[in-house]
């Protein structure tokens, strides 16, 4: 794939995108991704645009089929798009990076050969400028900041499912990634522990102030953990919309949010069917 | 005014009393304590077997088709006593070790290409199709006409027996670990050999240990099995010799002291180093479960 080959598409988004005189930090240009299912080439996005700006929270939502988590990938570099681009600070992504740490939905994601703060460390050694003290000190405190401080020495077999989620959120935010990537990180969790994590993720950004893209099909995980909410449409996931959702935002104005996105969302299934 | 409900106020606990202390748990009695310990109750199955031996082996009373088990132990003693047992045992056990540690490198050799190129892929698949089920034995003969009889015969017999089983389960290993630890190994953009030995290789141990004991096993009777069919080497033979030379001599209770030692050997590696290996790495990461 040739970065020019690009230039032949106008990307949908493009448009609509807006974008003040600040470049975005991650930009997506009209990605499609294709996977081959047995015989045949299954398109999972179809020209996909959007612009993740500095210290946005930024929501993937859609149902399932939309090809969200595909995308998410995508910027991780674990899958090639087929036609179209992402830079993140204006560079092409290619292969997976240190620059864009992930967090898995699976609880598998930690190794489980090594201690939480092993595991902490790990990506560490992609950072060849920090020196191993260094290292140990950012991790320490990284664990200390998801509150595992006393968990550090465990192994992952020894922790709950929160606390497995949360070390690898830890370990994602120890390597300060220029954008930090969440697949779905609390779908696996019970419902008390999903809103705990939330409002820790949340209290984390206050502090910390990171870049994210975040992956849910949750409505209301996405007006309550967003800040930025793109809305997907499923078989192939096109762009349906983009919307705002400040964090001045009160209850009222979430829940008319939340009523908006379901309705887009439910419309879009049924003009499915039609087809 | 039959339902339930009525008569079931709703309530509010304000406070919950703890446990104030720890609850007593009875003891089992002694019999049952001592059956929990798996060292005892196979041991017991050991003493049964033993006693069974012995007394068939009165009954029989020749030691030219069974001997007793007392006569086993004592022909044991001696050989152990007058030095030529360790001698025996120390040269298989050098032979076998050198032989291992080459399949062992080897295997991971192959598998770390296997895992990191498509052509390294295709290589070892069918090279373990073709070689796995060879046994290493019948190579024997062609090993003896390339590096003659002694030692060099014996470690390419033993490399290869070992060589293609280990190898056939670190691949399936590597096969095996989830795409999720895959790519959170990846993530950090790892070089492709560190990748397979900070991630796959840790991420596979269970598999590679149980490969690691098959190897052992194969290497063990392909070993014994070769030095039965050309006897002793320039060092001075090992136990599959000591168990040859003892039956033309008809010394039939040494040939089993003989096949004793090579059981023991075994039991030894499987319960001390294999089990010792396993409980510092996949028990103690959650990854092997049970006993």
């Amino acid at each position: 794939m040739t970065p020019c080959s690009t230039a032949a598409f106008v990307p949908q988004g493009a448009g609509v995108k807006a974008s003040g005189g600040e470049p975005a930090l991650l930009a997506v240009d009209g990605v499609t991704l294709q996977y081959p299912s047995g015989k045949d080439l299954v398109t999972a996005t179809w020209r996909v645009s959007f612009d993740v700006h500095h210290m946005d929270r930024y929501i993937l939502l859609g149902p399932s089929g939309c090809g969200k988590s595909s995308l998410l990938k995508a910027v991780g570099g674990f899958i090639r798009p087929t036609e179209g681009s992402i830079r993140l600070r204006n560079n092409l992504v290619q292969k997976p990076g240190p620059d864009r740490m992930m967090v898995f939905q699976e609880f598998d994601q930690l190794f489980p050969w090594l201690t939480v703060l092993g595991n902490v460390m790990f990506p560490m050694s992609a950072r060849e400028s920090w020196s191993l003290r260094d290292r140990r000190d950012r991790a320490i405190s990284s664990i200390e900041k998801v509150g595992l401080t006393q968990f550090a020495d465990s192994y992952p077999h020894q922790l709950s499912g929160g606390m497995k989620q949360r070390a690898a959120i830890a370990r994602a935010m120890a390597m300060e990634p220029d954008v930090l990537l969440m697949d779905e990180p609390f779908a696996a969790l019970d419902a008390l522990t999903r809103r705990r994590l939330q409002d820790e993720l949340l209290k984390l950004w206050d502090d910390l102030r990171f870049t994210m893209l975040f992956v849910t099909h949750g409505i209301d995980e996405a007006t309550r953990v967003g800040s930025r909410i793109l809305v997907l449409s499923p078989h192939p996931g096109q762009v349906r919309a983009e919307l705002a959702c400040p964090d001045d935002f009160d209850a009222g104005q979430r829940k008319v949010l939340e009523q908006q996105i379901t309705e887009m969302l439910f419309e879009s299934k049924e003009t499915a069917h039609e087809h | 005014m039959n339902t339930d409900a009525r008569h079931r106020p709703d309530f509010i606990l304000e406070k919950i009393e703890k446990p104030g202390v720890a609850l007593l748990t009875a003891r089992l009695p002694l019999w049952q304590r001592l059956m929990r310990h798996d060292a005892i109750r196979r041991g017991l199955v050991i003493l049964v077997m033993a006693a069974l031996w012995e007394a068939y082996g009165r009954s029989v009373g020749n030691d030219l088709i069974l001997p007793t088990l007392s006569s086993v132990l004592k022909a044991l003693f001696r050989s152990f006593a007058d030095g030529v047992m360790p001698g025996r045992v120390w040269n298989s056990l050098d032979m076998l070790l050198r032989g291992y540690l080459t399949g062992v490198a080897l295997a991971i050799v192959v598998t770390t290409l296997a895992i990191t190129t498509r052509l390294g892929n295709d290589l070892l698949t069918t090279l373990t199709a073709m070689f796995n089920p060879l046994p290493a034995i019948a190579l024997l003969p062609l090993a003896l006409l390339w590096f003659g009889i002694g030692n060099g015969s014996l470690l390419f017999v033993v490399a290869h027996s070992i060589l293609w089983p280990l190898a056939l389960n670190i691949h399936a290993g590597y096969q095996g670990v989830s795409e999720t630890l895959r790519m959170a190994g990846r993530n950090p953009g790892l070089k492709p050999v560190a990748y397979v030995a900070r991630v796959l290789f840790p991420a596979a141990l269970p598999s590679v240990i149980s490969g690691l004991k098959i190897g052992w096993a194969f290497g063990w009777r392909t070993l014994i099995a070769a030095e039965l069919v050309f006897g002793a080497s320039s060092s001075g033979g090992g136990i599959g010799w000591f168990i040859f030379s003892k039956r033309n001599d008809l010394e039939i209770p040494d040939v089993f002291a003989g096949l004793l030692v090579i059981v023991l050997i075994g039991l030894a590696m499987e319960g001390l180093v294999f089990r010792e290996l396993e409980r510092r790495t996949v028990r103690r990461w959650g990854m092997l479960r049970g006993s």
